[in-house]
């Protein structure tokens, strides 16, 4: 091997040990800058307000912050390929009604012969979510149409049907076994915030540890590698939208179990919040970058805020504005990282 | 006498601490092409940024024509006379030819309204007087990569500078545009402008240049004219040490067929190209850039649709429809764009290394992340690849470095049948000869070799054997004793 290699690896050896601070503490900010941000208002919070320490303000928050946090994991596995899905609030519903209008004790609103049993309303609504995102997937991945184009048809559509499929009427009075999902609880422990945590921990498992998982971050990071490297680059983007269409059913049948009718105006405005969450976790919407673990800070610290803000009794309207402020400077700690490099 | 046009003196530049940059020496005269050569990690890189005033320097005196001078960004450095055609392409791609050579600074006739006639008229002019054959209204996205390269050359040039600094500017450019840029160069040499050239490529160095000088470790080692030193001197200046020879090649090719191709056609208009290559051969394929060289090695690793034709591989018939078909039949496709189709920039080394052999690396879909350790492991040692820790990013590491990480991720593989298009492009005269170090070994083990090459002293330094390809077909067959650059060149062109 040639001299000047040597040293080229040498001197990028020493850099990394003889790196001046600055550099070396911005990039320890935009490493754990999000954790740190949510370690110091939850530090803040509890000094300024009994309650937001309290066993039932956590859960709350957990609960309040579980809807959009399955929505966010399954973003996440969607930008990473460089995708985006604009449905997810739109198939929360649709999921929703479906789902609902098999669990329901409501003559109007039952589908005839029901209330089916809970496992196979929820089974419906799964599938419905996964249907719609599996049509996203195919859109995106055989006829290569944009994925904010093709999503944004199916945030349209999907709302449509909803409102169709429920003749524009809530579905109400859900079963009791059904409402389990969502108003039940584990040792204590809420629904909704179960389930997230199992969807998180499957998410973690299948980016870090699976070759699904690899193959998604090859593909994010650069398709034609991937393919060239014999990865089935259309098999791996249309999956990522079953999931993320799979985890807005659950979602949409978490919400209408947790407040006992199904809407057909739930979930609009969701994939916001989603794809926030997404981002303040760090994850690059360029692709082939980012972690679920930051997508669940990114979600914790937005269900924080919005809960300290509450608690501080602060107008909702600067909650929005808040959120924003965070979305952008999470962003641009991030590019500030990268033009050091 | 005059000034030099450039004169930089003891040129420092750290980062962090670590110096990229001791002792930065070079002088540019009116009417010179000067080559800076080094190998990866040289300084070269460093050296001309802080001369275009893309970063500051720590210490030194950069002179222009006497004149000590300071650049806070390339503008002002193209403001005083120096400008550069940089390695990378930028250019806007639904714009016309003419638009993108004076993007930011078109001609307005009144009221802010460009003048699209005096600007495509100029251009006209421009690309008329470097001989290069491109009509300035066509848009950018119609144009291949050659005359893309082309563009960017001219728009460089249309500033009217005196310095003008060329990053490996035929990286991208076929033998036959890259003759038009060396005539475009002999044009401005004699207009008396100084060129800077930097590049790998030592016979592009002898073609173009007058003279040379020569960074390693980031300092200046020395400088002289091309009639006075040899290759080999060159390359050992170069390198900091004597090589006892530039290419490697210890294969005998036996009589077992391993490829066969008969009447393969593929898209661009690749018609009927037979092709049969044996076990331990190294079989080059040589053509200019667009004679459908690329397009044969996508069709043969399933990257494009069947369009007719049969390939045999060890003497049964075999359908290929996908890449993946393609590793499961023991092929390799180390691409020719490493940046583009070769490497995911954004994930690490390991993860690079064991990208395509997935499948084996676990248990049904879970990985083994033991196992990908083990493999990344194995394959950094046995090519070895400069990497601190294997779970950096690969865009870390240098080119040559990271063109080893795409062949190791390939051996991991155990492919029986080596494509390597273009392999050496990019990489320093040190890491070429591992490559061909590794080719050769390759072939000695049984394996083959089908290397496509636009270098002519590479297809001869290598190959058993060479096919060249034009306009889509086998133009000739030259065996090894044959192999000569002028025999080459002919039936390419």
């Amino acid at each position: 091997m040639p001299a000047d290699e040597d040293l080229t690896s040498a001197r990028r050896a020493a850099a990394e040990d003889n790196r001046d601070w600055g550099t070396y503490a911005l990039d320890w900010v935009a490493k754990y800058g999000i954790l740190l941000a949510l370690i110091l208002i939850c530090v803040g919070l509890a000094i300024g307000n009994e309650y937001f320490l309290s066993t039932r303000n956590i859960l709350n928050v957990l609960r309040q912050t579980s809807i959009n946090g399955i929505l966010a994991i399954g973003m996440t596995f969607v930008i990473l390929t460089r995708g985006i899905d604009l449905s997810v609030g739109s198939v929360v519903a649709f999921a929703g009604v479906v789902s609902a209008s098999l669990a329901t004790t409501s003559s109007t609103a039952m589908v005839a012969g029901g209330p089916y049993p809970a496992l196979l309303a929820l089974a419906a609504g799964l599938a419905v979510g996964m249907a719609s995102g599996a049509v996203n997937g195919v859109i995106v991945s055989r006829f290569a149409v944009p994925a904010f184009v093709a999503t944004l048809g199916m945030l349209s559509a999907a709302r449509g049907l909803t409102l169709l499929y429920a003749g524009g009427r809530p579905v109400p009075a859900l079963t009791p076994e059904y409402r389990f999902i969502g108003t039940g609880d584990l040792f204590g422990i809420p629904m909704p915030v179960v389930i997230f945590a199992l969807v998180f921990l499957l998410a973690w498992w299948v980016l870090g540890a699976t070759r699904f998982g690899r193959n998604v971050y090859a593909v994010g990071g650069n398709p034609h590698a991937a393919t060239v490297a014999g990865i089935n680059v259309r098999r791996t983007r249309l999956m990522v939208y079953v999931i993320s269409g799979g985890l807005a059913g659950l979602a949409g049948m978490i919400l209408a179990a947790r407040t006992g009718s199904a809407l057909t105006q739930a979930g609009i405005a969701y994939e916001l919040d989603a794809i926030a969450a997404v981002v303040i976790g760090g994850t690059s919407l360029a692709g082939g970058v980012g972690r679920v673990t930051g997508t669940l800070i990114g979600a914790l610290l937005i269900g924080v805020v919005n809960n300290g803000l509450d608690l501080m009794g602060v107008e909702s309207y600067y909650q929005q504005v808040i959120k924003g402020v965070l979305i952008v400077a999470a962003v641009m700690l991030d590019q500030a990282r990268n033009r050091r490099e | 006498m005059a000034a030099d046009l450039l004169e930089v003196e003891g040129l420092t530049k750290s980062f962090g601490g670590i110096a990229a940059l001791k002792d930065g020496r070079f002088r540019l005269q009116a009417g010179q092409v000067k080559a800076l050569c080094g190998g990866n990690g040289a300084g070269k890189s460093t050296f001309l940024s802080i001369v275009m005033g893309i970063q500051p320097r720590d210490g030194g005196v950069i002179r222009r024509a006497g004149r000590p001078v300071t650049y806070r960004s390339p503008r002002e450095a193209r403001a005083d006379g120096i400008s550069i055609i940089e390695q990378e392409l930028s250019p806007v791609p639904a714009m016309s030819v003419a638009e993108n050579i004076y993007l930011g600074r078109e001609p307005t006739a009144g009221f802010g309204r460009i003048d699209f006639r005096k600007m495509n008229r100029d251009a006209q002019a421009l690309l008329d007087s470097l001989h290069f054959d491109i009509d300035p209204r066509t848009l950018m996205m119609d144009l291949t990569v050659g005359k893309l390269q082309l563009v960017e050359i001219a728009r460089a040039l249309s500033h009217d500078s005196e310095i003008i600094i060329m990053d490996e500017p035929t990286s991208a450019l076929g033998e036959a545009e890259a003759d038009q840029l060396f005539e475009a160069i002999a044009t401005l040499k004699a207009r008396g402008k100084g060129i800077i050239y930097v590049t790998h490529r030592l016979s592009e160095v002898f073609e173009v240049a007058d003279s040379y000088t020569v960074f390693r470790d980031g300092a200046f080692v020395g400088e002289g004219a091309i009639a006075d030193i040899t290759r080999d001197d060159l390359i050992q200046m170069i390198v900091g040490r004597p090589l006892t020879e530039e290419f490697i090649k210890e294969n005998v090719p036996g009589d077992e067929i391993a490829l066969e191709l008969r009447g393969i056609n593929s898209v661009k208009g690749v018609r009927g190209i037979d092709l049969t290559a044996h076990r331990g051969e190294i079989l080059a394929v040589f053509g200019l850039m667009g004679s459908g060289r690329t397009e044969l090695f996508e069709r043969i690793f399933g990257l494009v649709r069947d369009q007719g034709g049969e390939i045999r591989i060890g003497g049964a018939a075999t359908a290929i429809r996908s890449p993946g078909q393609a590793i499961g039949k023991g092929l390799a496709l180390v691409t020719e764009d490493r940046k583009g189709t070769g490497l995911v920039l954004t994930a690490s080394v390991r993860d690079n290394i064991c990208m395509a052999r997935l499948k084996k690396l676990g248990l049904g879909p879970m990985m083994n992340i033991r196992a990908e350790a083990k493999a990344s492991r194995r394959m950094i040692d046995l090519f070895n690849i400069k990497t601190g820790n294997d779970r950096d990013p690969v865009s870390s590491l240098s080119g040559g470095n990271q063109q080893k990480v795409v062949l190791g991720r390939w051996f991991l593989t155990e492919p029986a049948i080596l494509l390597l298009d273009e392999p050496t492009r990019g990489v320093d005269v040190g890491a070429k000869r591992e490559i061909y170090r590794i080719m050769s070994d390759f072939a000695v083990q049984g394996g083959t070799v089908i290397m496509i090459s636009s270098e002519t002293d590479e297809v001869i330094g290598m190959a058993d054997r060479a096919l060249v390809m034009r306009d889509g077909r086998i133009a000739g067959e030259l065996a090894r004793p044959e192999l000569s650059a002028k025999r080459l060149v002919s039936l390419a062109a």
